[in-house]
């Protein structure tokens, strides 16, 4: 007889204690440590930011001083960019979803994935001891000779830690690639994957190639700055451009880093949602790869004022446009898979909504700041600064919710409220819109970006930006205390509530530790929801 | 609280007006493809919502012209985008030849200007109506941004480098200049005027100072007090080349190569003497690294630019802008 008490052991009954937790080799209690850590640094980073949009209320730099504002909008990007944002999709729903999605036991390095997390939350650590002892006023882009030789706030020690947290990045993804490859289950082929799957293969190659690249660019500002070797110091042979050259060669490839996994749960959020093969599955799972490769071609879109030659300037500018057109195919495929959808309004669903909306709106205003004659105008301006929030908070957070709220069940065995749910979609993409948009305007009107005072002109639209802003902390505060709450007085889920396709979905909920009690065989295409979509339908 | 609400900056030059049409063209494929995209999936979210518990979707797995279409269709409109902008950025980034010369130095944080008749301006420029102005720029710490919105163009300012910016001003009147590149703590302090006045008033305003002479006269005093000619004899009969005449010139390097005299070879045989030799000099010349300003290296090339060809015999005197 099974009763209550003796119920199927899972992932988070299997063991208790502190210690099951800090050595546990099992990829989805390797994501909830991530989950935690990066919470935690995403409040961290979102109070700089409020801080910052304070400060910015009236034209006077008022509230706090020059050198803590700067402070304060660097640790806001540091944390966001390099503690969030990079990690937030593959790190928790990737390292979560991978095996699971798959039909794998677990990734392939278990142990490498723990000492990833280890590696990650050292860097993390050290970045804000660095805060702790006084802070560090670079920009997060670390602009030398400001960096290297200027700056005598605590660079080495945030550089440090960012060096430092990119090998955790390095592991994930090899991590990742080696999983994708060697242990898919019988019968997925590689053109059955879910297309979760192909952006986080796509996002891996990125870690596995461009991070070695920022780890040695900021050794190198760290060894300029320890032992005055001349690398960046114009003053005695260096070159402070070769700098910006090597960031971007990382910093814009990050960038699909933070999107392409995103991209991956808006494809599995509209599948589910509409029940229904996602539109040109594979040109979408292609624009992956197409993204990823190209990407790291057009980092000299962000050097166009910067003293690169003209010529560098238009071939930059045209990849750029290159790596835009498989990002709009994914848009108008998303847009087309809802043609005779089964389409639900489920709290997920609005998420995808909001980033497809976010996201396009960031993508069209980052094809006019690949246009080399208007970006002159409006580069290191606020106009900058939105288009990057559109995509990379605007974007990226909603799919990072989005993807939250789906496989929240899955994670917890029990359902989200779905009332509040809803609701905090819709506040997130009211409060988004009213924070940056206006930031648009101020940015084509000339207000530079890294302002701590500001001309009297620029503050009615700064004040709507800060009222927004509120609206929008609201918004991010509310999933925080319904995720909790439902932690206890959650609806039971069985193995699948959405009535999704997916190997994920054929496990209880919560998974047991291994998984699978006997593993998957794959017959049919991903997304295979309409009836007649046997095992042997072959399509385009 | 600042109750003006402006959405749109002012045109200032000729250039500001070309930019801001090609924004409008940019901002008109942004609403139709925004639009047409919420259109769409708020028309397919209701007409084709969920009607029941076990529906699924239509077997509709893609369509080959379909997505050729939306893949060309989007190429075509950025190629109009790539040549378009980069058509006004070739004009943006080469000041025509008429243009006059204003140097500018970025510094913690304050911007300096020298005109070539003497004045010297903080955080202020003026500048006449209707003229181009080319500013040759550099910076004395770290990189600065030369920003004037009104103008739509920007431009890096590098230390140990020249860069160049231009404009053509339409309108008299008092226009913000910014630093746009992050360069520390006031960083937003680093803000200035840029003063844009009817022709007859510029010179007016150019009379006025400038008791220390011009920029040239200033760097042939400097010349000499920094015994550069005791070595650089206008005769050519020093220990190291004549300068006189020398801007604009392809010369012979040590090496076998060839360099064109411009300000940045000047800046660099001032500056690290041993990095690019002379053809047939010995490498003597001391650095004077740390023993020039940006200020006094500016106004000892204009004085270089400012000589004649007189004593090379039967060299043409060179064109001088
Ligand atoms: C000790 C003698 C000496 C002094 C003093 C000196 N120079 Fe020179 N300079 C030379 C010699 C020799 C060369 C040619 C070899 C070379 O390129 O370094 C030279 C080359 C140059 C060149 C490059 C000319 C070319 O044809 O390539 C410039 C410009 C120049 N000097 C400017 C200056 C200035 C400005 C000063 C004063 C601040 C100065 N020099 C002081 C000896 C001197
Ligand atoms: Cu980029
Ligand atoms: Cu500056």
């Amino acid at each position: 007889m099974i009763t209550a008490r003796e119920e199927k052991l899972n992932y988070l009954t299997a063991d208790y204690g502190v210690k099951s937790w800090l050595l546990t080799v099992d990829h989805k209690r390797i994501a909830l440590l991530y989950l935690a850590t990066i919470t935690l640094f995403f409040f961290l980073g979102g109070a700089f930011a409020v801080l910052i949009r304070l400060e910015l209320l009236t034209p006077a730099g008022d509230l706090v001083q020059s050198q803590t504002y700067n402070k304060l909008f660097t640790m806001h990007g540091v944390i966001m960019v390099f503690f969030f944002l990079i990690p937030a999709v593959p790190a928790v729903l990737g390292n979560f979803l991978v095996p699971l999605m798959i039909g794998a036991r677990d990734l392939a390095f278990p142990r490498l994935n723990l000492a990833s997390w280890y590696i990650f939350v050292i860097g993390g650590t050290l970045s804000i001891l660095a805060a702790i002892l006084g802070g560090v006023d670079t920009g997060w882009t670390f602009y030398t000779p400001y960096s290297s030789t200027y700056s005598n706030t605590y660079v080495m020690i945030t550089a440090v830690g960012i060096f430092i947290t990119g090998f955790a990045s390095i592991l994930t993804g090899l991590n990742f690639i080696v999983t994708i490859h060697r242990m898919r289950a019988p019968g997925l082929t590689w053109f059955r994957m879910p297309l979760f799957i192909w952006a986080n293969y796509a996002a891996s190659l990125i870690m596995v190639l461009g991070t070695p690249v920022v780890a040695v660019t900021i050794l190198l500002v760290g060894v300029e700055r320890a032992f005055g070797l001349c690398i960046f110091n114009p003053n005695c042979g260096g070159d402070p451009v070769l700098f910006q050259h090597l960031f971007w060669f990382y910093s814009h490839p990050a960038v699909y880093i933070m999107i392409l996994p995103t991209m991956g749960v808006i494809s599995e959020l509209v599948a589910a949602c509409t029940r229904k093969q996602i539109f040109g599955y594979k040109l979408v799972a292609m624009a992956s790869v197409a993204i990823a490769v190209l990407g790291f071609l057009v980092w000299g879109h962000h050097l166009f004022v910067s003293g690169q030659s003209v010529y560098a300037g238009l071939v930059f500018s045209f990849l750029s446009y290159a790596v835009g057109i498989p990002s709009a195919v994914k848009v108008f495929n998303w847009t087309a898979t809802l043609y005779k959808g089964a389409n639900t309004y489920q709290t997920p669903m609005l998420y995808a909504f909001g980033f497809i909306g976010l996201f396009t709106i960031g993508g069209l205003t980052g094809l006019m700041l690949a246009a080399t004659g208007l970006d002159v105008h409006v580069h290191d301006t606020y106009f900058v600064v939105a288009h990057f929030h559109y995509i990379m908070v605007g974007g990226a957070i909603m799919g990072y919710l989005g993807g939250m709220h789906f496989w929240w069940p899955k994670m917890t065995g029990r359902m989200y409220p779905e009332l509040p749910a809803k609701l905090s979609a819709l506040v997130i993409f009211v409060g988004f819109n009213l924070t940056f948009f206006p930031q648009f305007l101020l940015g084509y009107l000339g207000m530079p970006r890294r302002y701590h005072a500001y001309p009297e002109e620029f503050q009615v639209l700064n004040v709507m930006s800060t009222a927004g802003a509120s609206v929008l902390a609201f918004g991010y505060a509310l999933p925080m205390f319904y995720f909790v709450w439902s932690l206890r007085y959650g609806q039971r889920v069985g193995n699948n509530p959405w009535g999704a396709k997916g190997l994920e979905w054929l496990t209880s909920s919560p998974p047991p530790t291994h998984n699978f009690d006997v593993t998957p065989i794959v017959t049919e295409p991903a997304y295979a929801y309409a009836a007649e979509e046997g095992a042997e339908i072959v399509h385009t | 609280m600042g109750s003006r609400l402006p959405l749109f900056p002012e045109q200032g030059s000729a250039l500001a007006g070309e930019v801001d049409t090609f924004y409008f063209f940019m901002l008109a494929v942004s609403a139709f493809f925004s639009v047409l995209i919420a259109g769409l999936v708020i028309y397919f979210a209701v007409r084709y919502r969920r009607r029941s518990e076990n529906q699924r979707g239509e077997a509709i797995h893609g369509g080959m012209t379909l997505e050729i279409a939306w893949m060309v269709i989007p190429f075509f409109l950025t190629m109009i985008m790539f040549f378009w902008s980069a058509k006004l950025f070739v004009r943006i980034s080469r000041p025509p030849d008429d243009a006059m010369e204003i140097y500018a130095v970025g510094k913690q944080w304050m911007w300096k200007l020298q005109h070539k008749e003497g004045q010297r301006e903080i955080n202020e420029l003026h500048i006449p109506l209707g003229q181009a102005v080319r500013l040759k720029m550099t910076s004395e710490d770290v990189i600065h941004s030369f920003y004037v919105p009104v103008f739509r163009t920007k431009m890096d300012v590098l230390p140990g480098r020249y860069t160049t910016t231009w404009f053509k001003p339409t309108k008299t009147g008092k226009f913000h200049l910014f630093c746009a590149e992050y360069c520390g703590t006031k960083h937003s302090g680093m803000i200035g005027w840029v003063h844009v006045m009817e022709p007859n008033e510029y010179q007016a305003w150019l009379a006025g100072g400038a008791e220390e002479g011009t920029l040239a006269t200033r760097g042939s005093k400097l010349f000499q007090d920094l015994a550069c000619i005791n070595c650089h004899r206008p005769d050519g009969k020093g220990r190291g080349p004549s300068l006189e005449g020398l801007f604009g010139d392809r010369i012979d390097l040590e090496d076998g190569e060839k360099a064109v005299v411009d300000e940045g070879y000047l800046r660099e045989s001032i500056l690290s003497p041993q990095a690019r030799l002379a053809k047939g000099y010995p490498p003597i010349m001391p650095t004077f690294q740390g023993l020039v300003t940006e200020d006094q290296l500016l106004q000892l090339i204009e004085y270089i630019k400012n000589t004649e060809k007189k004593t090379k015999p039967g060299a043409a005197p060179a064109a001088k802008r």
